[in-house]
């Protein structure tokens, strides 16, 4: 992770570790912020709270999102210390805001390497207003109004998967978010994965391969990687850190302490699970899934 | 409120399903009158059968045994754009009278007061959605005139209406809230009283809304909930309270 990290993740990048509440890639997060990167446009549909510590720890100089809360809980105090201190000591982070939808098209733009999505929507909404980046175009064919958001192309993608091969064929089940449309619209892509696995295993369930590996430049092997979210079938989200982070979040001491205990206090993950012993509990029960015949 | 919403969903119905009292809602449904009620959620599982109470909306619970689990891009281009989705929830921190909600700032959106989340897909569900319903509790500062923001447009969004805008879904049809149910006038598209629950009064409710609201001639009564709607919300579907306590 260090390497792949010093190597794909420069200063000032616009930088994506996406996954929908599912397999949201901490360690890569951590090491970034281990390594001091700066001035880092970070975009994500939800920032979670990831992004909350990258902002926290001074790595962001700019967040592109569409839902910017902590699930199921309540809020990123350091994303809204930064938003709602405009004008203070607390400022300078730059937003660019979209719905879900908005973000998914600017991916599915920037995979197709086209230069924006039409998508029926924002009409009576104050979206636009507050991001002059969504704009409309006329349909050639029908002369219908249509919504435009711009392609989105970062220079670094980092999707967390449960395996792939040392080629970065990579097979993720589970909620699969906008990892693919992600790694595709991106410059770079490192992978990071629970398991990393032979080619014949990939080969034989061909269908579960989200990314191949033609798109990869880095394959990581990070067990428990997405702690404090979840992998399916790996380990469940560790939702009693998601509830605590509401109270270490709000103060930008605690949030430093958290920083400076599980973050730059340990040199990588290995370091960082001997202090996390309330894992073992959360590991997945088995449900495995009946296979198909792929013979002809 | 939980048990009030499920009554509005019909057995075999395609429902985009928003995290806590939606949620509840939704799968008291399921274990009632809508067994086979189609949940659907944003993260991309459809048909899901949670077995927990999810935690949030991307809860691998979702995934376990439910008919499809897509991605993000099929979520709202192929079902909610395509116009599969009968029936969206919503909820938010302003709803004004026309049903316009706001999830994004309290204050100017340059320099908020408070900070909210924003959209996520509540704008395109409130746009798609065949029809809403709207879950909140009353308060002036819930129930404003106008809300600060239009995150989710309701039924006069800067006062034009949804088909002069375009909008494929019909718009917020009920918003339900902890003492009485609104609807929307037909002509006006303004929220009314509708519905009152047992004990409550016209004032109780005028006290939690920042216009001057209107009745519906002949109030219906809202039947409370039913001691088997009790027992599976608060044995079953939500033993820890994680939603009900709020």
């Amino acid at each position: 992770m260090r390497d792949a990290v010093a190597r794909f993740v420069h200063d000032g990048d616009a930088v994506v570790i996406e996954g929908f509440t599912h397999l949201i890639c901490f360690a890569a997060g951590h090491e970034i912020i281990r390594q001091r990167r700066r001035d880092l446009t970070l975009a994500r549909l939800t920032p979670d709270l990831i992004y909350d510590q990258m902002i926290g720890a001074g790595c962001a100089r700019k967040l592109v999102f569409s839902w910017a809360g902590n699930p199921g809980v309540g809020s990123l105090h350091a994303f809204r210390r930064a938003v709602e201190g405009v004008g203070t000591r607390d400022s300078g982070l730059e937003i660019e805001e979209y719905s879900h939808f908005g973000m998914v098209a600017r991916f599915a733009a920037g995979a197709a390497r086209l230069p924006f999505w039409p998508l029926r929507d924002y009409m009576g909404t104050d979206l636009p207003r507050a991001n002059p980046r969504i704009r409309s175009v006329t349909c050639p064919y029908t002369g219908e109004d249509l919504a435009t958001v711009p392609a989105l192309n970062p220079d670094v993608t980092i999707v967390h998967a449960q395996r792939a091969d040392a080629d970065g064929n990579t097979q993720i089940w589970g909620l699969l978010g906008v990892q693919r449309e992600a790694a595709f619209a991106s410059e770079r892509v490192i992978i990071v994965v629970e398991e990393l696995v032979d080619e014949q295993l990939i080969r034989s369930d061909p269908n579960r391969t989200v990314i191949p590996g033609m798109v990869v430049d880095a394959v990581v092997v990070e067990p428990w990687g997405a702690h404090p979210s979840y992998a399916q079938g790996y380990y469940d989200r560790d939702n009693d850190f998601y509830v605590a982070w509401e109270d270490v979040s709000r103060s930008p001491e605690r949030l430093a302490r958290y920083l400076d205990e599980f973050v730059y206090g340990v040199p990588d993950r290995a370091a960082y699970l001997k202090k996390q012993p309330q894992v073992a509990r959360l590991k997945a029960k088995q449900r495995v899934s009946q296979g198909v015949n792929y013979g002809f | 409120m939980a048990a009030v919403a499920a009554r509005e969903l019909a057995d075999g119905e395609v429902v985009f399903v928003g995290i806590g009292l939606p949620n509840l809602a939704c799968n008291l449904a399921r274990a009632t009158h809508a067994p086979r009620l189609v949940l659907i959620y944003e993260s991309g599982a459809v048909g899901a059968v949670p077995e927990r109470l999810p935690v949030s909306i991307g809860d691998p619970a979702l995934v376990t045994g439910s008919l499809m689990v897509c991605g993000m891009a099929d979520v709202f281009q192929c079902i909610l754009q395509n116009g599969r989705v009968e029936v969206g929830f919503l909820g938010g921190a302003q709803v004004d009278r026309y049903g316009n909600i706001n999830t994004t700032v309290i204050g100017p959106y340059a320099r908020p007061k408070v900070r909210l989340p924003g959209s996520g897909g509540a704008a395109e569900i409130a746009i798609h959605a065949q029809r809403t319903l709207i879950v909140a509790k009353l308060g002036p500062r819930v129930f404003p005139e106008r809300v600060d923001f239009v995150t989710s447009p309701g039924l006069r969004p800067a006062g034009r209406t949804r088909g002069e805008l375009r909008m494929p879904g019909a718009g917020p049809v009920k918003v339900i809230t902890d003492k009485a149910i609104l609807e929307p006038d037909e002509a006006t598209g303004e929220m009314v009283l509708a519905a009152l629950y047992p004990g409550v009064s016209v004032p109780d409710v005028q006290a939690g809304v920042g216009w001057s609201l209107r009745c519906r001639p002949g109030l219906a009564p809202v039947a409370p909930p039913t001691a088997q709607e009790l027992r599976l919300l608060r044995d079953v579907l939500d033993p820890k309270r994680l939603f009900l306590r709020q």
